[in-house]
């Protein structure tokens, strides 16, 4: 056999590998995405929730997206002692100004940044949340504090569309 | 063993095997060469085939009656319980079945830990059994996800969760995983096919397993290489086929206990409360069989690090044949390995038990020390004592223990007595 020939082949071989492995890709790329959310599932993005009876010192608890949603009206004392924080103390700083942009109310998702369970309102050493799958103590604000969860709990989306009514997504 | 100049005795058989084997394949099993010294230890392969094939027949039954759907899920599995003609029955041997199949498989994997059944040359053998046994873990944990239950729903949710400790992709996957935000219908839907596929993928590898075993051949007490066949072995059939029947039969009273006199007993009284995703069932406990693996995940402080740690815990046993550096298989010639070995048995049966328990105080120092053996056990001892040991001289066969040598003269020659 020449070289020529060989070289030949070669090129054939490799050229023939590239395409099938390409159009592999693109045969199993679907097969993936299937498992992605659907449609209908993204279509569910955003609720809206009326609180006006809320009272301060009391949590409402809502579904969006299969996940709780904690809606606090806090107390004078709450925000008083989410806001004297100092930044180092914090596992992961974030500010309560900028976590609950009206003082009074502080929306979250209630869903434990740890492995996602559902914090317990009122609980733990920090006033705030406590999550009993693995022990995470939160505070008034919703930052972790104590535990082997890494983040805060999550701020979604939300506006108040009225003085009553917040929309959340 | 004749396997190959065997030749079938009629026309017929001589034809049909000449063109499929089969016939040369039964007579390899039947044949197949034993070691003649093999304890009920070793029982407990033909012990899990049994197993398998329970919870395939009852899985198959089930998803006759069973509804893969978020809302309708919880009242199927009601509906079995309750209106299907023996529905309780196959449900709670199905449920028990699956506690069993890990028994079995504990005490599968600690014999092997025992007499070095994973040394040279079975490494496959021992490789393919980690994957089952990971494989029996998927299994398991999406089939407790089925019923739909608080235990179900929560369960789903903290084991999905743990992809999220994955750096950057995390979030997506778990996403991904759940084919939505959170735990529900499409994660419900996915995990029912997966759970449905997973036992014949084992059934493949438990297979290739047998067929890996079949090479080499069995290894023994003594775990000394024989040769095949000789006076140290006995046909497969029927002296080990009435032995594995016999323990399969002992096996099946304590699974016959479970089934009909605590059925509930290993389950969780929470998974018989709908799934309710607003609220989380106080204390989140796996099923007893993972236990060891969750007291490793807890009691690491860091997410990322608690989750390596769990999944380095098992797959660590992936390369346990290259961590064991000792020539010697049989831990009855290895006076330091044995204690280490029970020291093991020890910690992984106290993780279960810390395991079980809230992750603070005591308990969490507990599991921390736990925890630092197990990988102390197959990260330094094992590595270290096959260079430091100072082991008992091996016989050289089964029959003919090493003259005045050996300390087990006496008991294989009680053995052999016994089997002559």
């Amino acid at each position: 056999m020449s070289e020529k020939k060989t070289k030949r082949r070669d090129f054939l071989f490799t050229a023939t590998t590239a395409v099938g492995a390409v159009g592999a890709a693109a045969v199993v790329w679907p097969m993936i995405d299937q498992m992605n959310p659907d449609a209908s599932v993204k279509a569910l993005a955003s609720t809206e929730v009326d609180v006006s009876s809320l009272t301060p010192g009391n949590t409402l608890t809502v579904l969006w997206r299969g996940k709780p949603v904690f809606i606090r009206r806090r107390t004078q004392e709450e925000i008083d002692e989410a806001r004297n924080v100092k930044m180092e103390d914090l596992i992961h700083p974030e500010k309560d100004e900028d976590r609950a942009k009206n003082p009074e109310w502080l929306v979250m998702l209630g869903v434990c940044t740890h492995l996602g369970c559902v914090p317990l309102n009122d609980k733990g050493d920090y006033n705030g949340w406590f999550c009993p799958c693995h022990g995470s103590h939160y505070d008034t604000s919703g930052r972790i504090r104590k535990g082997p969860a890494p983040w805060n709990m999550e701020v979604p989306k939300y506006e108040f569309v009225d003085a009553n009514t917040i929309k959340i997504g | 063993m004749s396997d190959h100049d065997y030749r079938p005795k009629s026309k017929v058989g001589q034809w049909f095997n000449d063109r499929l084997p089969l016939l040369t394949l039964a007579n390899h099993l039947t044949d197949y060469p034993t070691p003649k010294n093999l304890n009920y230890w070793w029982t407990f392969g033909g012990i899990l085939t049994f197993c398998l094939i329970t919870q395939i027949v009852t899985g198959l039954t089930l998803a006759m009656h069973y509804i893969a759907h978020a809302d309708m899920a919880f009242e199927s599995v009601e509906h079995i319980m309750r209106d299907v003609n023996y529905g309780w029955l196959i449900r709670y041997i199905h449920a028990n079945g699956a506690s069993m199949f890990f028994l079995a498989v504990y005490i599968h994997i600690f014999r092997s830990l025992f007499y070095g059944s994973y040394k040279a040359p079975r490494e496959i053998i021992w490789i393919i059994g980690i994957i089952i046994y990971l494989l029996m873990m998927a299994a398991a944990f999406m089939g407790y996800v089925l019923p739909w239950g608080q235990m179900s729903f929560w369960g789903a949710t903290v084991i999905t969760n743990l992809f999220s400790a994955i750096p950057l992709v995390g979030e997506g996957i778990v996403t991904w995983l759940w084919g939505g935000y959170s735990v529900d219908n499409p994660t419900l839907t996915r995990f029912f096919t997966l759970h449905y596929l997973i036992p014949f993928l084992i059934l493949g590898l438990v297979i290739l397993h047998i067929w890996a075993l079949h090479v080499p051949g069995n290894n023994n007490p003594v775990g000394i290489d024989i040769k095949k066949p000789s006076k140290d072995t006995v046909p497969f059939h029927p002296y080990i086929v009435i032995k594995d029947g016999f323990a399969l039969l002992m096996f099946m009273i304590v699974f016959a206990f479970f089934v009909f006199y605590a059925p509930n007993i290993l389950g969780h009284a929470d998974n018989y409360i709908e799934a309710n995703p607003m609220v989380t069932p106080a204390h989140i406990v796996p099923e007893w069989y993972l236990l060891p693996f969750y007291a490793i995940l807890r009691s690491v402080p860091d997410k990322l690090l608690g989750v390596v740690a769990m999944l380095s815990a098992i797959l660590i046993l992936a390369v346990l044949p290259w961590l064991d550096t000792s020539k010697i298989r049989s831990a009855v010639f290895r006076p330091l390995y044995k204690q280490f070995y029970w020291i093991l048995v020890a910690d992984v049966l106290i993780l279960g038990y810390v395991g079980a328990m809230p992750a603070e105080g005591l308990y969490l120092l507990i599991a921390r020390v736990a925890t630092a053996y197990y990988f102390l056990h197959f990260l330094v001892i094992l590595p270290v004592l096959g260079f430091k040991e100072k082991t008992l001289p091996v016989p050289l066969s089964i029959t003919e223990p090493v003259l005045g040598g050996s300390p087990n003269l006496a008991a294989a020659r009680n053995k052999e007595s016994k089997i002559e």
